[in-house]
Formats: C-alpha cells, sequence, structure tokens
C-alpha cells in the first residue's frame, strides 16, 4: 500500500462520492482536488461550475485562487457572477455543491464568519462568499475537513449557511448530505443529526468521538473505507505537484 | 468625443474624499493602478465595496484611505486571511458592511438597472440578516413563497480595468467578468483604466465583445499592466507568489509601511512599477499565445 497524507485520503474520498455527469460548483483547495479527480476516475463527464463564472473547465494547472485564468482556457462558457448565481445556482442547475468552514455543527450549520460576538469579534473570517446559497440551492452538499473538536462543535458562533432543521424543508437543496474527515465520514440521520457512517483505514470510533464536540453516534451499519489506490494517488499528485494542498 | 484621460487626472476630478468607490473585478482585472493613485492622492473617509475586497482594499486600509467596507467574502483568495482588514475590523477601527456574494450582485444588478431592490429565494441561514437590516423578507404579490430583498447599491465611482478601450470608452473584455457590467452601471461615475488603448474600428469589429459601452464611461486611461498582482487574461498572468508574499508582508507593520513607501509613494506611474518588478518576473508572468477563432459578423450593404 503507499502511504498517503490526511489531505490525501479526503481528497480521494471525496472523489469517489461523485457521480458522473453531475453538474458540480466546485471551491477551490481539496474540493477542486477531489473534483479533478473524479474526473480523471470514474467521472469524465462531470460538468465543473466555479463561482467566479467559468462552466465546464478544464484547467491545465492547478488553480490557487478560484478566479485563475487556467479556469477560463478551454473552458465551455464564462458568465458573470450574477447569472452563475441567478441562472445556474439559484434556477436549480447545481446537483452538488462543496462547502467549507471553521466550524460544523452537529447539524450541518457552518459558520465561516466570525468566532466570537459579531459586533465585537475575537477572530474575523472570510465570511459567506457563496456558501450561504450554495447550502440553500445545491440539490446536496458535501463537506472536506480535518476532524478536530474545535472544528466541529455541538453550536456554530454564526450560522452562515443552513444545515438540517425545520428551515430546511423550504429550501430546494437537501444540504450537506456528506462530511469528509481524515478519520471518517459523517452523514445526517433521519432527524438531521450528522452521524459517523464510515471509518478510514487505522482510525477508530473513540477516536471520531474524542475528536467531537457532541456525543457522536454512529451508524448501525458503520463501513470501512477502501484505503486510496496508487492509481488515485498517482493523479492527485500530479494535480498538485507542489504539494499546496496536499500537505 | 474623446473621454482619454491620464489617470492622476481621472482620479482627481472623479474621486472625492468620503465617496463609495467600487472597484470591481472578481480576481481577474483589478485595477491595482488606480488604487495606487488614490492612495498617492492621499483620499480619504472612503467607503470600499467590494464583493472580494482582496489585497487591492487591504492596501487601501494600511494607506489610511478606508473609512468603511462593503463585501461578501473578505480572504485572500487561495492564501487565507486579509490581515490588515481583518486587524481593524477585529480592533473596531474600521465600519463594516456584510452580505453574500450573491446579496452583492444583486445589489449591484438592482443599480444597474434602475430599481430601488431586486428578489433572491430565502436561504433558511438568518444570522447575516440578524446583524445586517438592509435584509428584508416580503411577500411574493403573486402568491408564491416569500423572497428576500436587497436595496440597490449606487456607488459614486466605480473603477474597472479592461483588457482594450477605444477613446469613447466603448471596453472589450474576456475572461471572468465578474462584477464589472453591474458595477459599471450602478456607479454614478466610471473610469477605465486599459492594456491597450485601440481604434474605434477595433471594437466595432468585434460588438459582441463590448461589455461596458463608453455611454456609461466618463474616463478611459492607458495603463498597461494595471491589474498586477491581479491579471489580464492573454496579457499576464496573476503573481501567485505575490498573493503569498502578501500574507506575511501585511501582517508585519514595519514591513507592510515600507512596501507602501516604495511600491506606492516612491513610484510616479504604473509604468515605473512595472520596470520596478522587473525582467525575470515580466517574463514569469507572460502566457502563451491561445487566440479565440473568429466569427464571421458579415457585411449587409
Amino acid at each position: 500500500m503507499t502511504p498517503y497524507s490526511p489531505s490525501e485520503l479526503m481528497a480521494v474520498n471525496a472523489a469517489r462520492l461523485l457521480t458522473d455527469g453531475k453538474v458540480v460548483f466546485v471551491g477551490v483547495g481539496l474540493p477542486n482536488l477531489a473534483c479533478n479527480l473524479a474526473l480523471r476516475t470514474h467521472a469524465p463527464n462531470l460538468t465543473l461550475i466555479y463561482e467566479a463564472g467559468v462552466i465546464g473547465a478544464r484547467p491545465e494547472r492547478l488553480p490557487l485562487s478560484i478566479g485563475d485564468p487556467t479556469l477560463v482556457t478551454g473552458a465551455a462558457a464564462v458568465a458573470g457572477m450574477y447569472d452563475i448565481f441567478a441562472l445556474y445556482l439559484q434556477r436549480g442547475l447545481v446537483d452538488v455543491g462543496f462547502l467549507g468552514g471553521a466550524q460544523i455543527s452537529r447539524t450541518g450549520d457552518i459558520n465561516a464568519t466570525v468566532i466570537g460576538d459579531y459586533a465585537g469579534p475575537r477572530t474575523r473570517l472570510p465570511g459567506s462568499g457563496g456558501s450561504m446559497e450554495i447550502a440553500a440551492w445545491a440539490k446536496q452538499c458535501f463537506i472536506i475537513t480535518p476532524h478536530q473538536k474545535r472544528r466541529f462543535p455541538d453550536k456554530v458562533d454564526f450560522q452562515t449557511s443552513l444545515g438540517h432543521g425545520p428551515a430546511r424543508r423550504a429550501l430546494p437543496g437537501r444540504g450537506p448530505q456528506a462530511v469528509v474527515t481524515d478519520l471518517g465520514i459523517l452523514r445526517p440521520d433521519a432527524s438531521g443529526e450528522l452521524v459517523l457512517v464510515a471509518l478510514h483505514p487505522a482510525a477508530t470510533l473513540e477516536e471520531a468521538q474524542a475528536n467531537t464536540g457532541w456525543p457522536l453516534q454512529s451508524a448501525p451499519d458503520l463501513a470501512a473505507t477502501a484505503p486510496p489506490t496508487a492509481d488515485e494517488l498517482a493523479l492527485l499528485r500530479a494535480l498538485d505537484p507542489d504539494r499546496i494542498y496536499l500537505k | 468625443m474623446s473621454k482619454l484621460s491620464t489617470l492622476p487626472a481621472a482620479i482627481a476630478a472623479h474621486v472625492h474624499d468620503g465617496d463609495t468607490l467600487y472597484l470591481a473585478g472578481f480576481t481577474h482585472l483589478i485595477p491595482f493602478a488606480a488604487a495606487h493613485e488614490i492612495i498617492r492622492q492621499r483620499r480619504k473617509d472612503l467607503t470600499l465595496a467590494r464583493a472580494t475586497p482582496d489585497i487591492i482594499y487591504d492596501q487601501m486600509a494600511a494607506a489610511g484611505c478606508a473609512r468603511k467596507i462593503i463585501f461578501s467574502y473578505m480572504g485572500n483568495p487561495g492564501v487565507g486571511s486579509l490581515h490588515v482588514l481583518r486587524r481593524l475590523v477585529e480592533s473596531g477601527a474600521l465600519e463594516w458592511e456584510e452580505y453574500s456574494h450573491f446579496g452583492m450582485i444583486t445589489r449591484l444588478a438592482a443599480a444597474a438597472a434602475g430599481l430601488p431592490f431586486l428578489p433572491m429565494r430565502p436561504t433558511g441561514a438568518s444570522d447575516l440578516a440578524n446583524v445586517n437590516p438592509a435584509y428584508r423578507r416580503i411577500p411574493d404579490p403573486y402568491g408564491g413563497e416569500d423572497v428576500v430583498v436587497l436595496p440597490a447599491l449606487h456607488p459614486d465611482v466605480a473603477i474597472l480595468h479592461v483588457q482594450r478601450a477605444d477613446e469613447n470608452g466603448n471596453a472589450h473584455l474576456w475572461g471572468i467578468l465578474g462584477e464589472q457590467k453591474e458595477a459599471a452601471f450602478a456607479a454614478r461615475r466610471v473610469i477605465l483604466t486599459a492594456e491597450e488603448i485601440v481604434s474605434e474600428d477595433v471594437i466595432r469589429r468585434d460588438p459582441n465583445r463590448t461589455l461596458i459601452p463608453g455611454l456609461v464611461v466618463s474616463a478611459v486611461c492607458h495603463v498597461p499592466h494595471a491589474a498586477h498582482p491581479s491579471y489580464a487574461q492573454g496579457y499576464y498572468d496573476r503573481d501567485n507568489a505575490f498573493y503569498l508574499e502578501w500574507d506575511a508582508l501585511s501582517q508585519d507593520e514595519a514591513r507592510l509601511q515600507e512596501w507602501l513607501d516604495q511600491w506606492v509613494y516612491a513610484l510616479p506611474d504604473r509604468a515605473a512599477y512595472w520596470d520596478k518588478l522587473g525582467p525575470e518576473v515580466h517574463a514569469r508572468l507572460t502566457p502563451s499565445p491561445r487566440p479565440s477563432g473568429e466569427v464571421d459578423y458579415g457585411g449587409y450593404a
């Protein structure tokens, strides 16, 4: 077995969640790597939409930012920002959105805005960007984040985007349907609470519970993910040769 | 009528203390040269609006130009925090007003269309609406679900960098278009900087590529390389190394002021800035050619 890093493990498992033919709203970093890995393995017909306004991107190098020129050259279409959010996302054309944030709550709310009080912030984070609308309107969302207690509080300090709860029923999207961490995969149960459904090789339930800020439940049929294959790792490393995101 | 101007004259004529500015461009075509000229002319008390403040507003805030910031994603794209803005917000030294990307662009689109507000579908996330009273929820007058509305945002001045323009201000842009069109139509005054000033014939041969009509433009300035460390598609690459360098530089007040002295105050214009970057940087940022195919508009005499 080829050794791999926690970021590689997360990117490979996120890529496996993408089914062929879907329309994916892509962010930079690990989501971008996961989408481009899926495109080169089991999902050659993914349509990648970048929020900067690029549809059907075929990047020839790793984009550092969401607005990298490599996303434009060779793309199927380019649209303004209003069109991307209104005609593509709000209109309901996006199947999968990727989200990230400093905190993810028990019910999948995400905080990307502030730690502490909003008016007198202890740590000011970048804010919503596209995530408020992606979480609401993409048919489903995936989250990639390291499994750390501070990242998984019972409740978030600020609800930048909605997870599960009564307000979800009025929305077109089903919200966060998978959280890929470096220990395993969480999915919402029938009540909307995130539960552990799979463990990565060498990770344990106790380790996952110790790194979660609420009493983490596990699914009755707790699965084990297959280790990343040599092919997956080779393709992934070719996408990020300088290991900017694959730390 | 020619709207050609030098950049210092355009800034002096159109940008005043206390104005609300929108320096447009989503990662692409960010008008850094204009920002540096505003810093050199020591404008102050500005309200700086941008979906992504980027390091252009970090620099303007570091130079003391800003009273308030209006934004939807205050990060260094692909890198991390915008440390100057973050410090000022965390210490209470800068006012701020916050939206999501779609909220921000919807405000511009409303203003651009001459509407008081525009509706959006609800998102179910309540905290931003709780802290920003501009977010309102109203019934659909036709009996559907409630909609969320935000008021039009009318900047006093929008500044855009474009690939090419004629002297009337008709401008061709390609690549990522961001909120350029909405910002130009929403603003009371519009300044363009352009990589190239071309003849009217070049514009008229490809009118579908004209995103900004001269009709809404107040001044057009010939400023090659005006977007560095951002980029101009087909002209020069984004200087990702500088975005990474800014992360460390902007956390050290002494280095920050030294950078402003050497790269803004000490330089007369963008040509001197580009020279100072040197041939190695120029070479590193030069893309290979990838021209589009031509279309035939046809002649109908």
